[in-house]
């Protein structure tokens, strides 16, 4: 007995040894008072610094300060699950609990290009495309776009004329200027759905040439052509007696909503007159030209039927001697529409 | 954000997608640049943090006459230009001597500012010890009650994390845990600290952690900060929807560490159930041959049935 209870003593005391080493070692005391974010590997202790003998050993507190945190971190992170690669032991870092913020805004999806829009809109699906194609002269796959591409029509030494072609044209540069202007149509669509996406003005095409140029074509290259300046036409001349031009981009104008009061009386008492006095409102001088006109242009088209008499063919004719039709101008909306 | 100017060349097009905003971001880079005037000390503080923080950091060597505090707009240039996030000012005035500003943009914003007064300093190259590699995540360790006593004090605090963290990993290497950063608030001063860790061998297996001043180190003095509105702090926080890692289904871990899966099968043959994909326990063509032969010359007979 006496000899069991000496060794249990042995034990005792080991163990109690052992025990003291591992204080000594790795333990901490008030451990979970430091709080800790491994994902940043991250120790924080918010407690009150004991400052006694802090101007005199600062150095040595801030050690045990960070001693102490450190290992608590340490003895955290060595609980991860380990793995071993290469030689080295590597822990998994948990995600991070500290909220910081971000270096740049979250990405944006980018907003649908027109064509996507209206591919959506069909039901359009992409078509997958193989890469590589058969090149029939080569006997070979060639990828089909870029360098080295099969089927490539740049590389043809010889061009058929069209049959209804121009003999003397040159086929080859009528090929580069139709690929100039198709890189260079994608380019303007590219630039437009860039500026549909950032929500600002998209820029019109301006005036398109056409076949039959009009009155109102001509009036609206020249309302264009005052803006074409630097200063969006603030300096332009103008003619003196120059009326303002109907293309102005409003289409509507509203009169405002709070204002003149006496113009808005006056309007509503003169509709309230024309209402009670329930006279007709036709214009009787208007319509009385209404119909001569319509008799003139009866009587144009029945001469038109015969052939233009000789002495008129030429300049007189291109004048406008004899042609049918509406006269007078103006354009759909402001047709049938005249100040009474 | 779309390009409006297409890139030429490939590599000008790959330039610009790494300054792109992205779902899952680069670690933060940090700009140190000085302003017009300067001391040998700020300097000095500027060439050892860029050392310590080397691949996420860039050194404008030359002067920048310019006042963090007074016009952010040449801040935001430069992080931009060099595309970094973070960065440290610093300037010396006969107002304000030895002065070091800390802060980080976010969108090409200044978010938070805060500025320091050096009152001592000692250089990495003044501690005769043994430096750690350049490059490595440190750990942080921050002590203090000043940093829980306010809003705005909590702030600072989470600038600091910010700026001396290091880069984002998902896995370390146990044995490159070999720096620690330590600042400390007491006594109206901020102790900026820098430690190599040594391990020892102890009874366990975490080893005890013994630390040796490796330098920097810095005895800061708080001056003014700037710090973001609540508003754009929380919008710069944001997490993105596809970030967020998907739940996985049926995936579960027991407390052992093992993980353990739940299959649906329609009729419950076990012997069929493929557990684990391994090579040798697929079988071979041959094999399959044999095995299906019984079932394969019934199925022959009926189809022969059915053809006469």
């Amino acid at each position: 007995m006496i000899m069991a209870d000496g060794k249990q003593s042995v034990v005792d005391t080991v163990l109690s040894q052992s025990n003291d080493v591992r204080l000594e070692t790795n333990q901490i005391e008030n451990e979970e008072l430091i709080e800790l974010d491994e994902g940043n590997l991250l120790a924080v202790n918010e407690n009150k610094i004991d400052t006694k003998n802090f101007k005199v050993k600062n150095e040595d507190i801030l050690l045990a300060l960070t001693r102490d945190a450190t290992q608590v971190l340490f003895n955290s992170l060595w609980k991860l699950p380990v793995e071993q690669k290469d030689g080295a032991f590597l822990i998994t870092l948990p995600e991070s609990q500290t909220w910081l913020p971000r270096e740049k805004h979250v990405p944006k999806k980018r907003p649908p290009t027109k064509w996507e829009e209206y591919a959506k809109t069909k039901g359009i699906l992409n078509k997958k495309k193989s890469r590589m194609i058969w090149d029939e002269q080569s006997q070979e796959y060639k990828p089909r776009w870029g360098y080295k591409r099969a089927n490539d029509a740049t590389k043809d030494w010889l061009i058929e004329v069209p049959d209804n072609a121009d003999p003397y044209e040159d086929q080859y540069e009528k090929r580069k200027t139709a690929k100039r202007e198709r890189v260079a149509k994608n380019e303007l669509q590219r630039l437009r759905n860039v500026a549909r996406a950032q929500k600002s003005k998209v820029p019109g095409l301006g005036l398109t040439p056409t076949e039959k140029p009009s009155k109102d074509h001509l009036s609206k290259a020249l309302a264009v052509a005052h803006k074409s300046t630097a200063s969006i036409g603030k300096f332009t001349d103008r003619l003196p007696k120059e009326k303002p031009s109907k293309f102005t981009g409003k289409k509507r104008k509203f009169e405002p909503s709070i204002g003149n009061f006496g113009s808005e009386k006056e309007k509503q008492l003169k509709m309230l007159d024309i209402v009670s006095k329930k006279v007709p409102t036709i214009n009787t001088t208007k319509a009385a030209n209404r119909i001569l006109r319509q008799d003139e242009e009866q009587r144009a088209q029945e001469k038109k039927s015969k052939k233009t008499p000789k002495k008129l063919k030429g300049r007189k004719a291109t004048l406008g001697l004899g042609k049918p039709g509406r006269q007078g101008g103006g354009n759909k909306k402001t047709r049938g529409k005249r100040k009474r | 954000m779309q390009r409006i100017v297409k890139p030429k060349t490939q590599r000008g097009r790959r330039a610009l997608e790494k300054k792109e905003p992205k779902i899952f971001e680069n670690s933060k880079n940090a700009l140190m640049f000085k302003g017009g005037n300067t001391s040998q000390t700020v300097t000095q503080i500027l060439k050892d943090w860029h050392t310590l923080k080397k691949p996420n950091a860039t050194l404008f060597t030359k002067k920048n006459a310019t006042k963090p505090f007074e016009d952010q707009s040449s801040v935001e240039f430069f992080a931009s230009k060099a595309d970094t996030s973070l960065f440290m000012f610093g300037s010396h005035s006969k107002k304000r001597p030895n002065n070091i500003v800390i802060g980080r943009l976010f969108d090409g914003q200044v978010l938070d500012m805060v500025e320091f007064g050096v009152s001592k300093f000692t250089s990495l190259r003044d501690f005769k010890t043994l430096k750690t590699a350049s490059g490595i995540k440190p750990c942080v360790v921050i002590s203090g009650e000043f940093f829980e006593d306010s809003d705005d004090n909590r702030r600072i605090k989470n600038l600091l994390i910010d700026f001396f963290r290091g880069p984002t990993v998902e896995k370390i290497s146990l044995s490159g845990l070999e720096h620690v950063i330590s600042i400390t608030a007491t006594n109206g001063k901020f102790y900026l600290r820098s430690y190599r860790i040594l391990m020892k061998k102890s009874g366990s297996k975490v080893p005890r952690v013994e630390l040796e001043a490796m330098g920097p180190s810095l005895d800061l003095v708080l001056r003014r900060t700037h710090l973001a509105s609540d508003d754009l702090f929380k919008r710069a926080l944001k997490k993105p929807a596809t970030a967020k890692p998907k739940k996985k289904k049926n995936i579960s871990r027991d407390d052992l560490g093992n993980r353990l899966g739940r299959i649906h099968m329609k009729t419950q043959e076990f012997d069929k159930l493929q557990v684990r994909k391994v090579k040798g326990l697929k079988k071979r063509k041959n094999d399959v041959e044999t095995d299906v032969t019984e079932t394969a010359t019934k199925k022959q007979r009926t189809q022969t049935v059915e053809a006469t």
